[in-house]
């Protein structure tokens, strides 16, 4: 399998790749390590006119850890980011769930605004920003504007960003005081497409759980504090996932580990609360 | 760097296993294709050209990544060793291939040139990781013959004697 033809373009500065995208719309595709966009090309899913490379954009390429948030630009790699000094700190959750995305030999390239970009609905870095309430900074020549995950993942594999805009960095939260943090997912082997992931935020008055690979989106919902309370609610927020069956789980076994794998992470995350 | 066109050949240089490299590519060359075609390094083996076996797994400026996931055209400029660079001399083989072949870590090699590649890096960053790390790593590559076993043993001894020293 081999990709189809496409220019090629690389980037020197934001600006260079902001024309691009301006010029050709919907008929360029950013490529930052490719590990999403690459199978798409060799199985010939995307066929766009021109790939523009963004790896080379210095602004893209810094991690900013400043509070409230750690800003992660489209160049850093997947690798970068868990080498991050402190990350077990300052991003708790982030740092348990990097090392369930792909594999090493795909982390070494891959991005955390390319998986954002791709929005596969058991993705990892989706969840994380829906568990986090986190943002995607999109930028094109015309504007630049900052989403929440719950306004830019609009289905599965789709997003709200526009033909001629990039994602030029997501905001993921730092750690709160009081809080804690917990991810799990369930995968048929370790760095395969999650079943179901789960991830948790608690804090003194409730707890948000997200989770992924069940509806076409990263979902959360809001739990009160008392985990006696939380059966209804985990059960109804599990029907309104629309689960399905696919060749690798039924919808009610997906149900079922929201219902669990949901309530343990939740569990988890009030006492790991600081 | 200017627009590359589709429909033409271009000049992509980059290191392999030390020396500086170049020929020529379209934009949609792979880079394992870029490798055994054009320089005629065939010691990378091409597999699913989707990402999922690891089989044309390289180092890329010292991270092992699946060429098939990744354009010659960007690989330009990249510092890249592959299989033909683990052996000290023609005639030895690396601590770590000699492990494999002491521990019967392949049968068939399909996937072999991949996995010494991840194992090389892997354990040149953390010597001293877990098996449970190594484990990790494997998990990035499919092997249909070995089941895998042989390929932790190989890779522990290996890890011994690079610690120790041994040549």
């Amino acid at each position: 399998m081999k990709p189809p033809k496409f220019d090629y373009l690389r980037a020197r500065n934001a600006a260079e790749a902001l024309a691009v995208l301006h010029q050709e719309g919907g008929e360029a595709r950013v490529i930052a390590g490719g590990q999403s966009l690459m199978p798409m090309l060799n199985m010939r899913f995307a066929r766009p006119a021109v790939l523009v490379d963004v790896m080379h954009v210095a602004e893209w390429q810094c991690i900013t850890d400043t509070d409230p948030a750690l800003r992660i630009g489209a160049a850093v790699r997947q690798v970068a980011v868990m080498r991050h000094a402190g990350l077990g700190q300052r991003v708790p959750l982030l740092a348990a769930a990097l090392p369930w995305l792909g594999h090493a030999q795909t982390r070494s390239r891959g991005t955390l605004c390319g998986s954002v970009a791709h929005a596969d609905p058991s993705a990892e870095v989706p969840l994380v920003l829906a568990a986090l309430e986190g943002s995607i900074h999109l930028r094109s020549r015309r504007k630049a504007r900052t989403l929440s995950a719950a306004e830019f993942f609009t289905g599965m594999m789709a997003t709200a960003r526009a033909d001629d805009e990039v994602i030029e960095a997501i905001s993921v939260p730092t750690v709160r005081a009081g809080h804690g943090y917990a991810f799990r997912e369930v995968a048929r082997r370790h760095g395969d497409f999650a079943i179901v992931g789960c991830a948790a935020a608690a804090g003194p008055d409730d707890v948000r759980l997200a989770v992924a690979g069940v509806a076409d989106t990263p979902r959360s919902v809001v739990l009160p504090a008392d985990a006696k309370t939380w059966d209804d609610a985990l059960d109804a927020f599990a029907w309104s996932l629309d689960a399905r069956d696919d060749l690798h789980a039924t919808a009610r076994y997906r149900r079922e580990l929201v219902r669990r794998l949901g309530r343990d992470v939740c569990l988890e995350a009030q006492q790991c609360r600081a | 760097m200017p627009r590359l066109s589709a429909e033409q050949r271009h000049t992509v240089q980059f290191t392999l296993n030390g020396r500086p490299v170049s020929g020529e590519a379209e934009p949609r060359r792979l880079l394992h294709d870029f490798l055994r075609h054009t320089l005629g390094a065939t010691g990378t083996h091409v597999g699913c050209e989707h990402g999922v076996c690891g089989a044309c797994t390289v180092q890329i400026d010292g991270e092992p990544a699946r060429a098939c996931l990744v354009l010659a055209v960007q690989a330009d400029g990249a510092d890249i060793r592959t299989v033909e660079g683990l052996a000290p001399a023609p005639d030895r083989l690396s601590i770590l291939q000699e492990c494999f072949r002491q521990f019967h870590a392949l049968q068939c090699g399909f996937c072999t040139p991949g996995i010494l590649m991840s194992l090389d890096a892997f354990l040149k960053r953390e010597p001293h990781a877990s098996e449970a790390a190594l484990r990790d790593l494997l998990s990035g590559h499919l092997c249909r013959c070995t089941g895998y076993a042989p390929i932790l043993r190989a890779a522990r001894a290996a890890q011994e004697r690079l610690s120790a020293g041994v040549p």
